[in-house]
Order: structure tokens, then sequence, then C-alpha cells
């Protein structure tokens, strides 16, 4: 599986990952969220950062089902889903990630049939501290 | 200012061949194209001092201009973006001549995607931002990204899967009246269409443009040049690149309106340095790596309300004798898809009434490179 190349702007938020924490890089000044990580607030140009805690909790803004050709560790999953989630927090930051049965799960291990644009989801991390998305019990 | 309106002209366009795979390479490919446009113009090559690319192509200007020998380069420009920035070779080198900086400018696009590696394949790709928050998720390939962006145009719009047929069906049809095209003896029907297999759900086999081999060039020259030479020229009206504010490539979900792509931006300044509007134009040649970016398009460039474009294709509007006929040659989807350099050379025979689906009349064309990265687009007109 592919891994992410961890930048300096990047690299909180997967050690907060890493514990089990979901935060989204804001505005230590203006307050406001930005994804992904940059340096600079696009706002109010200020420099200072901070990673804010985020429920966790979101929608489900749009997703697809990637059939091969594919690498070979996803071609082994697929059809898999990989959805976007509109965080309740921060609405405009959409973090893509994968619909899956419990924390761990494979990609395909929720039906596509059961995935639907406005769903309730809440975060989860996998046992290497990757993001992943159960649906919500409502 | 008089500005770019006009200014300058496209007066030679050349092609090689176009299939999955051809035999002679890159470099090559890239100098038959750049002669044959020459040609066409009837310009010496020893007369092209500027020439412009964009990423991706690997025949840089010091191999062409020495393989071909050219004349002395006084503007040389390779545009970002991949194919976002296919009508900003003409553009820059449009501004170039206008402004006086060279006199013959070439563009060209060289490629053998049918025959080689995909980018998809490589396992050791670094994975920089943005695609270290999408790729590990399997978000792994363009048509993957842009399958997100349809799913959610069709939620929250209606569009359909028919609509993205008609589409492919637009395509396929002008391909199947154009002999250069790949898919030239393929006719496609509805029921192969929906019977087809998925590549990233809701976008299937049919929705995703050809994997080939060839190479285009054109020529730009100015007005007054245009006049002695060999080809009847085709004005360059307008041009335009866009790169929206907040944009963020192929995967700009996290922007606060993902619909609203590059091409609205990149819209807004063609039209005000033009002397039509979209109504006004007879034939289109739209970006299409995937059929779901003509809605979206057709909606940057205003042929149609926020929303609309999926039904905007109804009732055979794209086809000829249409409202928009749409990629005359065939496009990306079934002519070729060489970066949608082939859009551009198609723009012109409209123009100079030589396209194999000819729109009886044409004298004004769009063409745009693509949607969903930073981008670029000319309005043509003979
Ligand atoms: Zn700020």
């Amino acid at each position: 599986m592919l891994s992410p190349a961890i930048d300096a702007d990047g690299a909180p938020f997967w050690r907060y990952a890493a514990r089990g924490e979901l935060r989204i890089q804001a505005c230590a000044d203006c307050g406001g969220f930005r994804f992904p990580p940059r340096p600079c607030c696009p706002r109010c140009r200020s420099f200072a950062t901070e990673w804010r805690a985020v429920g966790g909790h979101g929608r489900i803004w749009s997703y697809v089902v990637p059939h091969p050709p594919l690498l070979p560790d996803y071609a082994e999953q697929a059809p898999y889903n990989v959805i976007v989630v509109e965080l309740a927090d921060a609405p405009a930051v959409r973090l893509v990630g994968n619909l899956v049965r419990e924390p761990g799960a494979r990609l395909d291990s929720v039906a596509p049939g059961g995935i639907r644009i406005g769903a309730r989801v809440r975060v989860v991390f996998d046992g290497d501290g990757l993001p992943q998305w159960v649906l919500e019990r409502v | 200012m008089a500005g770019l309106k006009d200014a300058t002209a496209i007066v030679g366009i050349g092609q090689t061949a176009f299939a999955r795979r051809l035999p002679e390479d890159e470099r090559t490919l890239a100098c038959r194209a750049v002669l044959a446009a020459l040609d066409d113009a009837g310009i010496a090559p020893r007369e092209v001092d500027a020439l412009a690319s964009y990423t991706m192509e690997e025949t840089d200007e010091v191999e062409l201009a020495k393989s071909l020998g050219l004349g002395d380069l006084t503007f040389f420009s390779k545009v970002g973006y991949g194919g976002g920035g296919s009508c900003a070779t003409v553009a820059h080198l449009a501004a170039a001549v206008a402004t006086g900086q060279a006199t013959v400018g070439v563009a060209w696009r060289s490629r053998k995607r049918g025959s080689g590696p995909r980018p998809w394949t490589n396992t050791t790709v670094q994975l920089p931002t943005p695609a270290q928050w999408t790729r590990p998720f399997g978000l792994l390939r363009p048509a993957d990204e842009i399958a997100m962006l349809a799913r959610r145009h069709m939620h929250e719009y209606g569009t359909t899967r028919d609509h993205l047929f008609n589409v492919a069906l637009a395509c396929r049809n002008r391909a199947n009246q154009n002999p250069a095209a790949v898919m030239y003896d393929r006719p496609l029907t509805r029921e192969m269409y929906m019977t087809s297999r998925w590549i990233s759900e809701p976008l299937c086999l049919f929705d995703n443009c050809l994997e080939t081999d060839g190479a285009l060039a054109c020529v730009v020259v100015s007005r007054e040049r245009a006049r002695d030479c060999r080809s009847r020229p085709v004005y360059v009206h307008s041009a335009a690149q866009g790169l929206p504010a907040q944009h963020h490539g192929m995967v700009n979900y996290w922007n606060d309106d993902p619909l609203t792509g590059p091409a609205w931006t990149a819209a807004r300044h063609l039209w005000k340095h033009a002397d039509f509007t979209p109504q006004d134009v007879d034939v289109a040649q739209i970006y299409d790596a995937f059929t779901a970016l003509v809605p979206l398009s057709l909606e940057g460039y205003g042929f149609c309300d926020r929303g609309e474009g999926g039904a905007f294709t109804e009732g055979g509007a794209l086809e000829t004798g249409g409202r928009l006929p749409l990629n005359t040659g065939g496009g990306g989807l079934s002519e070729a898809y060489v970066h949608g350099f082939n859009l551009i050379t198609e723009g012109v025979k409209q123009l100079r009434g030589t396209s194999t689906a000819q729109v009886p009349g044409a004298a004004t064309c769009l063409v745009t490179a693509g949607e969903g990265v930073p981008t670029s687009a000319l309005l043509l007109r003979n």
C-alpha cells in the first residue's frame, strides 16, 4: 500500500493520527482551518499555526468505487470505496478516506450499495495511524 | 491597447498517424509533426524563432531546434499542469508574436501513452502534497479523481450516465467520420456503454479517453505575415489561462466549491476580450480526457447555467446539426488522446472548412484544455 510522503507542513497531522487524534491545521491568529497543511494562512497571511482537535464527525460528500487496473495492493481489494468526508466542525475541510466496517478493516469491507452521499460517518484509525471512517450509528 | 484580439493566426497544422502503438520514438514523432505543420504553412524551419510546449513533453526545445535546423530562438515557453497547458502554448506564442518577441512560433505535443508506461504502474512514486492526502486511500488515478466530482454532480444536479453517454457518443460518431481517428471503424451503442466494465464508478470504460501514440504541431504568426502563408489563416481571437484562487489541482475537493473549476476562471477572461458570446460559438473542441469534464466545462464556459451541463447534452445537442457540435475529430475519447492538442488542430480544420465532420459555415470555435487542473482556452475564428 502507498504511504504518504510526510512533509514538514503535514507531519503534525500524522503524528496526532498515530495517537488516534484527528487534528486539523488552523491559523493561530484568525482561527481559520486550512487543508492541506501549509506554512501561511491564505486569509490573514499569518505564519502562526495551531493544530486544533476536531470531533471526527462528518458526512459523505461524494464517493467512488475503483476497479482494476490498479496498483497490485489495491487491485487485490478492488472494487473498494473511496469517500470524501465533509467535517462537521470544518465543512470546507473535506478529507479523502475509506468507509470501513471497523477500524483496520479492508477497503472493501463495506459493500458499495451501503454507501450514500450525506451519510453520517465517524473517524477511526487503523493500526498504522491511518484515518478511516465508519458509519455513525444514529 | 489592441491586445491579442485577431493579432495572430494559426497558419499551419501537422500530425503523425495516431495508433495504440507506433514504431518511432517521441522525438522522431515530434520532428515529423512540426515539419508537417511548417510545410502546411509554407514556412522554412530556419525561420522559426519561438517554441512553446507543456509539461509531460519529453522532447525539449533544444532537441527540436537542433534536429530540425530551426533558427535562433528568441522565445520559448513550457506551460505547467499537463493537459491544462495545451491551449496556453498557442496563447504564449500569440503573445510573443503580437509583442514582437518572435515572428514564427511553433507549439507541439508528442506522446507515446499507448505503448509507454502508465503513471499508476509506478510503485516507487513519491506522494507529495496533495497526493499524500488522497492516494494512500486508493484514489490512485485521474479517473478516480474526476469520478468523485462526477458523482457529486450527479447527486446535486441529477446528471445521469445517459448524459455522459451523450458525450461519449458524440465523440465516437465524429471519429467514425474521421479516417485518422483510432476509433474510425468502431461504432458505439448505448448498450455497449451501459454494459461496459467500470473503471471507477460512476465512470465506465467509455468515459475514459484513449491511450495513444502520436504527435501534433501548429504554427503561429502575425496577422500580416499570415496573408503570405500557404494555408488559410485561423485567427486567435481570444486566449486565456485559468488558475482560480485556492485551486488545488485535480483533487480540489477541499475548495469552497469543488464543482466550479478552472474553466470558470479561464472563461471570464476569454469572453471579456471577445467580440462574441457562447451563443455565437459554431463548434466546440472541449477537453475530454473523461466524459464528465464536458458538463463541467459547458457550465464553466457559459453554454448553460451551473448544474445544467448534463441536461445540455440531451436531444443531440453535441451532434452535428445540434446546438453545439462537439469534438468533431473524435476528441480524446475517440480520435486520439494526445493531451488535447488534437482539439486545437481540429478547431483549425473546422475554420478552414476541411474537417471530416465539417459544420457548415463554421466561423467561430472554442478550444479548451484540461478542466480540473490549471487550464487554458482559445477562441478561434476565420
Ligand atoms: Zn489567518
